[in-house]
């Protein structure tokens, strides 16, 4: 197999919540369509977050959260990127969103936001369209 | 990026120009070969130390524990952690990191992940030339932790000054320390999980391993226990590894082993070289497509094809 350009993910978990099971299975499933996933486990910073994008130059950061604090640390994920010049990582999010902070977050710089029941191609084929590698 | 760009970020310390350098390397870009050998006179100064050992042995947790050591002794450190990349897909998932949250906004501790893209030995093909790259931007001491080892993954030695194994308690007999392979390549042996039943065992068995060991050595590889949870033993690994460090340097083995690495190294990309260019030189060409038609029906054998292909294309035409 040849070492050529690979699409390289980080997911993160941001603030409180344990339940990583979606996060682990949106991993599995980038990893199985020949992405290089960098899970970083529970309760990051956005801090830790964009330090960790940046080091391990990700093309993507997948954000999972389930505990409502999106509003929050989202946009806070997308101020220090764009601060550290690093605004062109595709950043996706995942997890229990309301419709209607969706718009709010898309605003923010978060590119598309995947609720639960979306299918894992999906995910996958909307990573493969938009990452600039 | 210009390679200018790239060579002055490194050596400013701009992360992000580390990180994009390692990037490059993995992509085997011609930007990257340009910008290593403008950084080379800038690297051997690094303490290279590997960490290797079967997977779930407590490698990245050791890591992570050992960093958190030599930061207090305010030695600013490299992390490069590889992890397999799926033979089928070329995917990764990259989990080390996990372990390593404590020093995740550590200015002064630079982590990398890496997937292994194919390439045997325990590491990645890129993962050399990264530590190169550490080594230029400047941490005192790099760490370089294998995939989980099994027997015969043992190209760490190509890379580290100071090679760790890792084991558990309770993982195999004493002639799974007899066996040949990366039980020979330890300079330090560490026992994780101490507090597992089974660990005083494990520290005689792999001593009686060395007891019957007749390689003549300077230094004994010392067997100690750890416990990544707790931390006990880390402070004692510390300084076993900066004792080891001391030992080549006074021996002088680790100028031997300099010159040794550069002369594999050398062989290797003149190795590298001439088969890239005699490949170029010869695909396409209606010669070397009769000739491989031919070594098929057995008309010709591939030994002496090659010989003539070797000498016809490369040597006269380069003359």
């Amino acid at each position: 197999m040849s070492s050529s350009k690979k699409i390289r993910v980080l997911v993160a978990k941001p603030g409180l919540d344990g339940h990583d099971r979606g996060a682990k299975v949106v991993a599995r499933a980038l990893r199985d369509a020949g992405m290089e996933v960098i899970y970083t486990g529970l309760r990051q910073t956005p801090e830790m977050i964009v330090r960790a994008a940046l080091d391990e130059g990700a093309h993507v950061i997948g954000l999972s959260i389930l505990s409502g604090a999106h509003n929050a640390l989202f946009p806070r994920v997308m101020e220090l990127l764009k601060k550290e010049g690093a605004d062109d990582i595709l950043v996706v999010g995942g997890g229990i969103i309301p419709e209607d902070d969706i718009p709010t977050l898309k605003k923010a710089g978060i590119a598309e936001v995947f609720g639960p029941g979306t299918p894992l191609e999906e995910i996958v084929e909307y990573i493969r369209k938009n990452a600039k590698v | 990026m210009s390679v200018d760009e790239l060579v002055n970020g490194v050596l400013g310390r701009k992360r992000r120009f580390l990180a994009r350098l390692i990037s490059l390397i993995e992509n085997e870009d011609a930007v990257a070969v340009d910008a290593l050998s403008r950084l080379y006179k800038h690297t051997g100064k690094a303490h290279v130390v590997g960490v290797t050992g079967p997977p779930g042995s407590g490698k990245s947790s050791l890591v992570t524990k050992i960093t958190a050591e030599f930061r207090k002794r305010d030695k600013t450190i490299g992390i490069i952690a590889v992890d397999p990349s799926s033979p089928f897909t070329g995917g990764a998932l990259l989990g080390d990191r996990i372990r390593m949250q404590e020093h995740s906004l550590d200015d002064e501790v630079y982590v990398r992940s890496m997937g292994t893209r194919g390439h045997l030995g325990g590491l990645a093909r890129a993962t050399s030339d990264a530590v190169r790259a550490i080594d230029a931007y400047g941490k005192d001491i790099i760490f370089v932790e294998t995939v989980g080892a099994g027997q015969s993954e043992v190209e760490v030695v190509d890379v580290a000054h100071t090679i760790i194994v890792t084991d558990v308690p309770g993982s195999g007999d004493d002639i799974q320390a007899i066996k040949a392979g990366i039980m020979e390549i330890a300079d330090i042996f560490v026992v994780n999980k101490s507090d597992l039943p089974g660990a005083e065992k494990k520290v005689t068995e792999i001593n009686a391993m060395l007891d019957i060991d007749t390689r003549e050595r300077t230094w004994r590889p010392p067997v100690m226990l750890t416990n990544s949870r707790t931390g006990d033993g880390i402070p004692e690994l510390a300084d076993m590894i900066v004792r080891h460090r001391d030992h080549l340097v006074e021996s002088g083995e680790m100028e031997e082993r300099g010159f040794q690495r550069s002369r594999d190294e050398l062989e290797d990309i003149m190795r590298f070289k001439l088969t890239q260019e005699l490949c170029q030189k010869l695909q396409g060409r209606p010669e070397y497509e009769n000739a491989i038609k031919r070594i098929a029906g057995r008309k010709e054998d591939p030994y002496t094809v090659a010989e003539r292909l070797i000498a016809e294309f490369l040597f006269k035409e380069s003359r």
